[in-house]
């Protein structure tokens, strides 16, 4: 019985391309991600699903480097976020909640600087830019100025950027967040697209539930920097009930206080980046 | 084992230039696209020499020696443009942080040290242009300028140097105050000083003696000291070049030394 044990759990290192052990980030006397331990699979879609302040964001930040944490550990393809942070910064990519791609700048410049901090060879740059422009339908646009581009646009620009150098894992912070239901399945279909074709591992937050249950392998739901519950979303909402929603399964592990989530500068934030997608 | 060491170091070298610069050419190529913020910068030289040069230059108040009011005005109006759009700069990086362009900046690979002085430099671009207007303007009402080759490739390195200098602080300031509201306060109430604590208008013997000892320890002094030097005909040293370019050299590193340190915590 034990060595069945410890073989599956060899197993499952093996998948394992990312682990935090009881990571854990105060902000004075707020926790807001409060020893957290999670795994996730090489090749896996993961969700972070809840509410506005749930802490999601803040793993993100810890994962990719930006944020130490108080206490707890994680790393990615066996390097220490802290103690390897850039060994860890050259094998992730991070496309963050705000529309972060220069506007003033055109598409395949956007592309190129990034090509360029990324280390990707002088004589591999043009093709691997012109390649990640056709992969998110970008080619036609590649020469204008990207505050002419739309949200969608700009977001698939975003996770070409993120993906010039071929990341093992890519992290996307909300990545629909204020657009439009056309272009949100779009940027959809280019994700699953990103992970079928190159077999990266996503780890993503939304607080959108029918996104979480169309791409993620995996989901787990947050509530004030803690995991509620986790599973894939069959089982979710399998243990709530029957003929629920992954709407309804948010709610009960989120203690029915959506509302609460947030605040003024959450709001003003959401508000802000959704005047920009316009 | 030495020589896989030096490789290291060479390498290292390398890559902090190859990422400076990266990030010094995304500024550029905006400039390229977009040019009307430089033109409108063109306005605050322009009143400062034509207006304020010309009426104290009329009024004869201010002993500058065997220069010319207006020669003598040139080169510190040039240092304190430069020193406008650096000591600014800093709000670009919390325009930027707020856009998440920093987010992904610093999740990069890219050394933090080349982040901060590829921005500075982005910032000595700009101050680049003010130098290209105010030798016009120069040009335009009769000031004596020097055209000596070398010369004006010194002062393209004081202007570039003054840039950067002001540029880091002002990214210091924005990592320490975070906020756009409270920056600017900030920003208000450090460009007078160093500007009035400089012989940018003024010769420094004419200062009290406690803003005499304050223009010692302010970095602009000598800028304008080495820039009086270089872009004037017949231009005084109060200091000599080696020494301001020494201080100006060391006011530099300390700055994104500091800054690099400082930077990651603007995301936090």
């Amino acid at each position: 019985m034990q060595k069945v044990q410890s073989a599956t759990q060899e197993a499952q290192q093996a998948k394992s391309i990312l682990q935090t052990q009881s990571l854990t980030k105060r902000f004075g006397k707020l926790t807001a991600v409060d020893n957290l331990s999670i795994s996730i699979d090489s090749g896996e879609m993961f969700g972070l699903v809840g509410p506005n302040g749930a802490g999601k964001t803040t793993v993100i930040k810890m994962l990719t480097t930006l944020l130490p944490p108080t206490a707890g550990n994680a790393s990615i393809a066996g390097f220490d976020i802290v103690h390897h942070a850039q060994q860890v910064r050259k094998i992730i990519g991070y496309v963050p909640q705000f529309l972060s791609a220069d506007g003033a700048l055109t598409g395949y410049e956007n592309l190129l600087i990034f090509a360029k901090l990324y280390d990707i060879p002088r004589s591999e740059r043009k093709s691997r830019i012109n390649q990640a422009l056709e992969f998110m339908g970008l080619s036609n646009v590649s020469g204008k100025l990207v505050r002419d581009y739309s949200g969608g646009m700009i977001r698939r620009l975003e996770i070409a950027q993120s993906m010039l150098h071929r990341p093992r894992v890519l992290f996307l912070d909300e990545p629909t967040i204020g657009l439009d239901p056309v272009a949100r399945k779009t940027v959809w279909k280019h994700m699953q697209q990103l992970r079928s074709e190159y077999g990266t591992t996503i780890l993503l937050t939304t607080h959108y539930m029918d996104e979480a249950d169309e791409l993620c392998d995996r989901v787990a739901i947050m509530h004030l920097g803690k995991v509620a519950a986790i599973g894939t979303p069959a089982e979710l909402k399998a243990s709530v009930g029957e003929g629920v929603t992954l709407d309804d399964v948010f709610a009960y592990y989120s203690g029915y206080e959506i509302e609460a989530g947030g605040g003024y500068r959450e709001a003003s934030r959401t508000r802000r980046i959704m005047r920009r997608v316009g | 084992m030495q020589v896989s060491r030096f490789n290291d170091y060479v390498g290292a070298v390398t890559n902090f230039v190859g990422k400076t610069l990266t990030i010094a050419e995304l500024e550029a190529r905006k400039l390229h696209h977009d040019y009307t913020d430089l033109l409108t910068r063109a306005v605050q030289p322009a009143l400062w020499l034509l207006i304020y040069g010309e009426v104290m230059s009329s009024i004869k108040a201010i002993p500058t020696g065997n220069l010319s009011y207006m020669d003598f005005v040139a080169p510190g109006i040039l240092a304190q443009s430069v020193l406008f759009i650096a000591i600014f700069y800093g709000i670009a990086i919390i325009w930027e942080r707020d856009l998440g362009i920093v987010h992904k900046m610093l999740a990069s690979p890219t050394p933090r040290s080349a982040l901060v002085l590829g921005k500075a430099l982005s910032a000595s671009e700009r101050g680049l242009s003010q130098a290209a207007i105010v030798y016009l303007l120069a040009l335009a009402v009769g000031i004596h300028l020097n055209g000596n080759p070398m010369a004006l490739v010194l002062v393209i390195i004081v202007v570039i140097l003054g840039g950067a200098l002001f540029s880091t602080f002002s990214l210091i300031v924005a990592c320490l105050v975070k906020t756009r509201e409270r920056f600017m306060g900030i920003g208000q109430i450090l460009t007078m000083p160093l500007f009035f604590a400089s012989s940018a208008i003024y010769p420094i013997a004419m200062m009290p003696s406690w803003l005499q000892a304050a223009s010692r320890v302010n970095p602009l002094t000598y800028e304008v000291d080495a820039l009086r030097t270089l872009m004037i005909v017949g231009g005084p040293s109060a200091y000599g070049l080696t020494y301001d370019f020494a201080a100006l050299l060391l006011a530099t590193a300390i700055m994104v030394a500091i800054a690099a340190k400082l930077y990651p915590r603007v995301v936090r």
